[in-house]
């Protein structure tokens, strides 16, 4: 029972079916995980676990009473700080919302909590999910588990770490231009983005609408497959929520192996990208070969021009999202304003962290009068050519494989001054947003200094089971869902 | 555009931002900025004529409420509680009419 807090789902449901152990006695597992861990992780910027063990007792009284609420009841499930749980803080690791409680759940929170699900802590982020590195928090950094010194990657650092260092079964991130599965790849977890209007946004502190989903992170695709599972489905109060026939992801992983065809685009293993990854990752799509699938080489000739177009459209939409932020209804309001106009302006410039303000600039800038066109319009146009690149490759695959990120792990500091190589960090996952498709990254070897390598597969929209069911069968043959990193 | 254009003109941007920045910020930022932007100049090597700009995953038509039917809605002590100051029910500003 020592091990809990590193199980999975599906056997720890098992245990508190048979009563082996309670939903006590495993969230206490994690608290004491957690305890030990996190003055050297800080995954979370906050957390009760007097409230948890609550959550874990009301499901053991669900149990006892023969009315228990599924396959998620009494599993602890970390959350991002971005999404809003009734009653806890919702900060975004920014000062700007320092005191701010939300008053009600997300649609994604209200589903977990119908499944009988503890809502676990608040995992660190970079400040309104604007990074790659969680240094951008304002709460602190959060270290990746497998060395101290390196980031987790980012923004959702902290849902990553948590997974990897057992002090949480399962998180809930969001990803807006990699968010999930950039960290998950550095962290040596399975981070699944859905297909845009999958998973309802209600409650998700918006960064840039047209691009953000909220995903699972778990350190097997099963678990993934379950969580995602448990939060999908039409949301009226979401108006891109998309109304589509709800499926088990969880129980297609288990029907007969169907050998897909797997498309390499030529343009994602060029320059830029780290040796041992490129190395890993070619590994990675030989095994597939070797077990059948077909693999067809492809290419996606705009590739290169989906990071401009990116930080164009993202930066656009966070600009007018974060406008809200204004210190008056609620929001950091700054002390020294004398008029309304220096209210907005100082509590903005006092509540914001320095990429955020990076990023408002840019957004404002290229949507302002004279160059609009040239920036924002012609971003929304390249954009389209980027969703055609992959309606023509999707004509002739199932799934696409690419690395999710061109380098491992980096160490801290090592890119703060250093915005756009920040930026390019990105490369290989935000065309996926953009196109609005599925991906997932998923643990395919670990470099000489010890770091994860991730892979990433892409979907078609709606293509989740293929893509789950690609990575399942990777998973189920090598090891590297069992390696755990020494803290 | 000449080149002079596409330079930022910090000051003007953050007046529209509603973003008060320091000396320093604006410093460090401008030459980030401009970097970032000479970066995007890449897409000016697309050609673009006849592509429908998008502005969405999946196409997004308005949707409609059926009707407008009362729903539950916070309370007043919640969004009280929210504000940064308030004062009988009302969130105080600085005075905006002179």
């Amino acid at each position: 029972m020592s091990d809990l807090f590193y199980s999975d789902i599906s056997s720890l449901n098992q245990g508190l079916e048979s009563k082996a152990f309670s939903a006590v006695e495993l969230m206490q597992s994690v608290i004491d995980r957690t305890d030990a861990v996190e003055a050297k992780i800080n995954a979370f910027v906050d957390r009760d676990a007097e409230d948890v063990l609550k959550q874990a007792q009301a499901s053991d009284e669900r149990r006892a009473r023969g009315e228990s609420l599924g396959a998620f009841d009494g599993i602890p499930v970390g959350i991002k700080d971005i999404l809003a749980v009734k009653g806890q803080s919702l900060r975004c690791a920014s000062k700007m919302l320092d005191g701010y409680r939300s008053p009600y759940d997300a649609t994604c929170i209200t589903k977990l909590k119908e499944a009988g699900a503890v809502i676990w802590g608040r995992l660190n982020m970079d400040e309104f999910a604007m990074g790659s590195s969680t240094e951008n928090s304002a709460f602190g950094v959060t270290a990746n588990p497998w060395n101290l010194d390196y980031i987790p990657g980012g923004s959702s650092g902290g849902s990553a770490a948590a997974v990897s260092a057992g002090e949480a079964i399962v998180t809930l991130g969001t990803d807006t231009g990699g968010s999930i599965r950039q960290p998950a790849a550095l962290c040596g977890v399975v981070g699944m983005k859905p297909t845009y209007g999958l998973v309802s946004r209600y409650g998700l502190v918006a960064f840039a609408s047209s691009l953000d989903q909220v995903g699972p992170l778990s350190r097997n695709v099963k678990d993934s497959a379950l969580l995602l599972e448990a939060i999908t489905g039409h949301d009226p109060l979401d108006s891109t929520s998309l109304n589509q026939p709800k499926v088990s992801y969880s129980s297609a992983l288990d029907q007969p192996r169907k050998k897909m065809t797997l498309g390499v685009p030529k343009e994602f293993f060029q320059q830029g990208i780290d040796q041992e990854i490129k190395v890993a990752v070619e590994k990675a799509i030989d095994w597939y070969r070797s077990e059948g699938y077909a693999i067809e080489e492809i290419s996606l000739p705009n590739s290169e021009l989906c990071v401009p177009v990116y930080y164009i459209i993202a930066t656009a939409e966070a600009s007018s999202n974060l406008a809200r932020f204004d210190g008056v209804r609620y929001s950091h309001r700054s002390k020294d304003a004398e008029n309304i106009l220096e209210l907005f302006s100082k509590s903005r410039g006092e509540g914001f962290g320095e990429e955020v303000k990076r990023r408002i600039i840019l957004g404002t800038y290229v949507l302002s009068s004279g160059y609009y066109d040239a920036y924002y319009l012609r971003a929304q146009k390249v954009r389209s050519l980027i969703r055609q690149d992959f309606e023509q490759a999707f004509a002739k695959v199932d799934a696409i494989i690419t690395p999710t990120s061109p380098t491992p792990a980096f160490k801290r500091g090592e890119k703060n001054n250093d915005p756009l190589a920040m930026y390019l960090n990105d490369i290989y996952t935000i065309s996926v947003n953009l196109a609005g498709l599925p991906a997932l990254s998923l643990p395919v070897g670990m470099t000489q200094n010890n770091l994860p390598i991730g892979m990433q597969i892409i979907g078609k929209a709606f293509g989740e089971s293929d893509i789950l069911t690609v990575a399942h069968d990777f998973e189920i043959n090598h090891e590297y869902k069992n390696m755990r990193p020494t803290i | 555009m000449s080149e002079s254009d596409k330079q930022i003109n910090i000051d003007y941007v953050a007046q529209l931002a509603r973003l008060e920045l320091s000396d320093d910020d604006k410093a460090k930022l401008s030459g980030q900025l401009n970097d970032i932007l000479q970066y995007f100049e890449k897409l000016n090597s697309v050609d673009v004529e006849g592509i429908e700009p998008m502005a969405h995953a999946h196409k997004v038509d308005n949707v409609w409420r059926e009707g407008d039917e009362p729903s539950a809605v916070f309370s007043k002590d919640v969004l009280k509680a929210m504000a940064p100051e308030s004062r009988e029910d009302q969130v105080v500003v600085p005075k905006v009419v002179e």
